[in-house]
């Protein structure tokens, strides 16, 4: 019965998470940036902007350049994140691949990392004036979510483990449309019911800020304007 | 040197981060645009009756055509990054100075109505109806934005209000409810080809006189020519420089470049103006009409390039957006930029060797220079990346002998707006606009004490208006701005002019 309940939450969860991310970012491809507007100095080349694009990314240059607590926080969150991401796939993998081996270690202890990161980030949403201004409750309540996912998560690891055997089973079964037994521990079950709702309300929050960075175009124009016309569709149909 | 005023911030340093005084702004608020002012922009006289759809519409509209305006709004994860980079939240402490809380008086309608969390649960995502008090707030803080972009640096995803700020003045345009001071000028450049309404004869007459004044300090022959057809130049700069202290100074500058480089050019009395004020109200109609003046002009005129004059926000549409709106201008020679900046033609001739330059003629000054948020965050310069900063240092370095930059993190890329940008200098916004100049202001007296700087060159009409206008009040003479050109004009020896020394180093004096 449980694991009925959480395979259907898991497949609707894993739907809506792909289908509303696919549908933003096909609006972002479709709609045009009409001028060119990239914040100067900018890359006057692609590969110039496929670096600076790999700077923001991995290394949140921006961020850095503008605040340094904000920075270390979000970039120790989000990096920890990935590596706490990779580790997973050994979940959902059998033979379990060869890097994520390697990745295991790393990913197990990255967990403090994020719980550090979003303590951080937390913090500074009560204690700075200026961010508490901004605050609202949806933005603690993402970070409520998270925090709860790692906690539950670090606790199967470090604290009462989980038969982490019978999951793995669970979940290959789950990607081969086959529903199988879930164990009912309590913070197994917590952990997968908040990443399920991590994914559902991913579509429709401040979340889309990862496939946004990408289509920033402040960020990802070439810096090439005198030399290459840009044009939108629809301002073309202004010439005619 | 006259006492600052009580109302003037007082900052410590250029950045430093004020206490929140919420509502602190909230009265401020330019004059409206009256119905003949928005007719000739083509908007209705006055507000909608259905004003609300029209609103909401537009903003669906926009969402659907400007990607920068729909990932923008979806894209903020309230990090606060942006927060303290505001020179006027700087100068005001008025929260909704924030970046991000100006952004969000539009984000939250936005969520209320095209988006699941906002339609369903409101209050947890901070959506709101849109009502007549969210837009008379949206014309008090919009109209708080000089569009500079410097937060749009430091925003880990390139989010720039000043993308949001113009769609937000377009949706307020679109039902009725503009700007008079930006919108009464746009209705000019349609009518006459300029911001002020100056026309072809009155054109003329000051650029005469402006001949005779230059032939009486140098005694030499410089000429202003005003649409002569075959020449290889059109200069379009904007008509500040034809009547405002010190951009005539700077035009004179160019006049002389000119001269001794000894190129045939030319000014349109019809595109009579660089500045485009359809940026600053996110018409891309607009934009596009004034631009569409200078291809006439230069087609007209049978020119073979395009110069522009010191203009900040007109050298971002130049450099960025001339050729998406009015090119393509296959008319002209490729073998130069299209267009191109005069500091980029100054400093080719400078490394040429063609300018005679004495730079003792301003060694009575002691120089800083105001990086103009346009040029140094929406444009470039040169070859090279960054060339926006170099190329008029160069050319100042070459003329002049004391020169000291301002602190690093307000020159540049980060670089402090003068605090009348985009739209807002105006006389009934004189309180923001000297407010937004506190943060140069203090960076400015940063040098002064550490390297006795006297005077601030800029390139742009708007911020040597307005630090014309402000600077008295941070116990600077109104002269101690000075155009990058009118120090140009300052050292250049003029070809004939070598033997009268003693003059020229009069009229440097003077100038300055």
């Amino acid at each position: 019965m449980l694991g009925v309940t959480y395979a259907i939450l898991f497949y609707i969860a894993t739907l809506i998470l792909v289908f509303g991310v696919a549908a933003k970012i096909r609006t972002y491809i479709r709609v045009p940036a009409p001028l060119k507007i990239p914040t100067t100095p900018a890359p006057k080349t692609r590969t110039g902007v496929f670096w600076r694009m790999f700077r923001e990314v991995v290394f949140f240059e921006s961020l850095y350049k503008s605040n340094k607590w904000i920075w270390l926080f979000g970039w120790t969150f989000h990096m920890s994140m990935w590596l706490v991401l990779m580790r997973h796939l050994r979940y959902f993998s059998q033979p379990v691949w060869g890097w994520v081996e390697v990745v295991q270690p790393y990913g197990t202890y990255a967990a403090f990392g994020m719980v550090v990161g979003l303590g951080g980030l937390w913090a500074r949403r009560f204690f700075v004036e200026r961010i508490r201004y901004i605050s609202t409750p949806s933005d603690h309540l993402i970070l409520a979510l998270l925090v709860g996912i790692v906690l539950s998560g670090a606790m199967m690891r470090f604290v009462v483990h989980t038969d982490i055997v019978a999951v793995k089973v669970y979940m290959l079964g789950l990607m081969r449309l086959q529903i199988g037994f879930l164990p009912s521990e309590p913070v197994l079950l917590a952990h997968l019911f908040l990443v399920a709702m991590l994914m559902i309300v991913f579509p429709f929050s401040k979340l889309l800020h990862a496939p946004g960075l990408f289509f920033s175009p402040s960020r990802n124009q070439i810096d090439n304007s005198r030399e290459k016309r840009h044009l939108a569709p629809w301002a073309a149909e202004l010439e005619r | 040197m006259t006492a600052p005023d009580n109302d003037v911030p007082q900052l410590s340093h250029p950045l430093e981060i004020p206490k929140l005084k919420c509502g602190a702004m909230a009265d401020s608020s330019p004059y409206v645009a009256s119905p003949e002012h928005q007719k000739s922009v083509k908007y209705p006289g006055e507000l909608l009756p259905d004003w609300k759809e029209r609103a909401l519409a537009k903003m669906k509209e926009l969402a659907e055509k400007n990607r920068a305006f729909q990932v923008y709004l979806d894209a903020c994860v309230k990090c606060g990054a942006c927060t303290d980079k505001c020179h006027y939240f700087i100068g005001t402490g008025d929260p909704k100075n924030m970046p991000v809380a100006r952004q969000d008086l539009l984000r939250s309608v936005y969520r209320r109505y095209f988006t699941l969390a906002g339609k369903y649960f409101p209050k947890l995502v901070g959506a709101r109806d849109l009502t007549e008090e969210v837009l008379d707030e949206w014309y008090s803080y919009y109209h708080q934005c000089s569009q500079c972009r410097r937060c749009s640096v430091f925003c880990p995803f390139g989010i720039d209000t000043a993308e949001i700020s113009m769609a937000a003045r377009e949706i307020m345009n679109v039902v009725g409810k503009g700007q008079k001071y930006c919108n009464e000028i746009i209705g000019k450049v349609h009518k006459v080809g300029n911001n002020l309404g100056l026309q072809e004869k009155a054109l003329r007459a000051t650029l005469e006189d402006l001949e005779e004044d230059i032939e009486e300090d140098t005694g030499v022959s410089v000429r202003i020519p005003v649409d002569e057809k075959g020449a290889d130049i059109l200069l379009v700069t904007p008509s500040a420089d034809f009547f405002a202290e010190p951009h005539i100074e700077g035009l004179i500058g160019y006049a002389k470049v000119f001269h001794e480089a000894g190129v045939n050019w030319t000014i349109s009395s019809y595109a009579s103006e660089a500045a485009n004020f359809g940026l600053f109200i996110g018409s891309y109609e607009n934009m596009r009409e004034v631009s569409l003046r200078i291809r006439k002009a230069a087609k007209d005129l049978g020119v073979k390039r395009i110069i522009f004059g010191e203009c900040g926000h007109a050298w971002r549409v130049a450099y960025s957006f001339l050729n998406t709106l009015a090119g393509p201008w296959d008319f002209l020679d490729q073998n130069y930029p299209i267009p191109q900046h005069i500091c980029e033609f100054t400093w080719d001739e400078m490394q040429k060797g063609t300018l005679k330059l004495d730079k003792t003629r301003n060694d009575h000054i002691r120089l800083t220079f105001h990086d103009s948020c346009n040029v140094a965050r929406g444009s470039g310069m040169g070859d090279d990346e960054g060339g926006q900063f170099e190329i008029p240092r160069n050319i100042l370095k070459a003329v002049c002998n004391h020169f000291y930059d301002m602190p690093r993190d307000t020159i540049m890329e980060s670089t402090l707006c003068c605090g009348g940008g985009g739209g807002l200098l105006t006389d009934d916004l004189m309180d923001l606009r000297t407010k937004g100049a506190s943060p140069r202001m203090t960076a400015l007296k940063q040098v002064t004490e550490e390297n006795g700087v006297t005077h601030m060159a800029a390139m742009c009409a708007i911020c040597k208006t307005q630090f014309a206008k402000v600077m008295p009040k941070f116990g600077y003479e109104m002269d101690s701005v000075l155009s990058v050109h009118q120090l140009v004009s300052n050292a250049i020896v003029l070809a004939g002019q070598g033997d009268d020394e003693e003059d020229a180093h009069k009229v440097a004096i003077d100038a300055a």
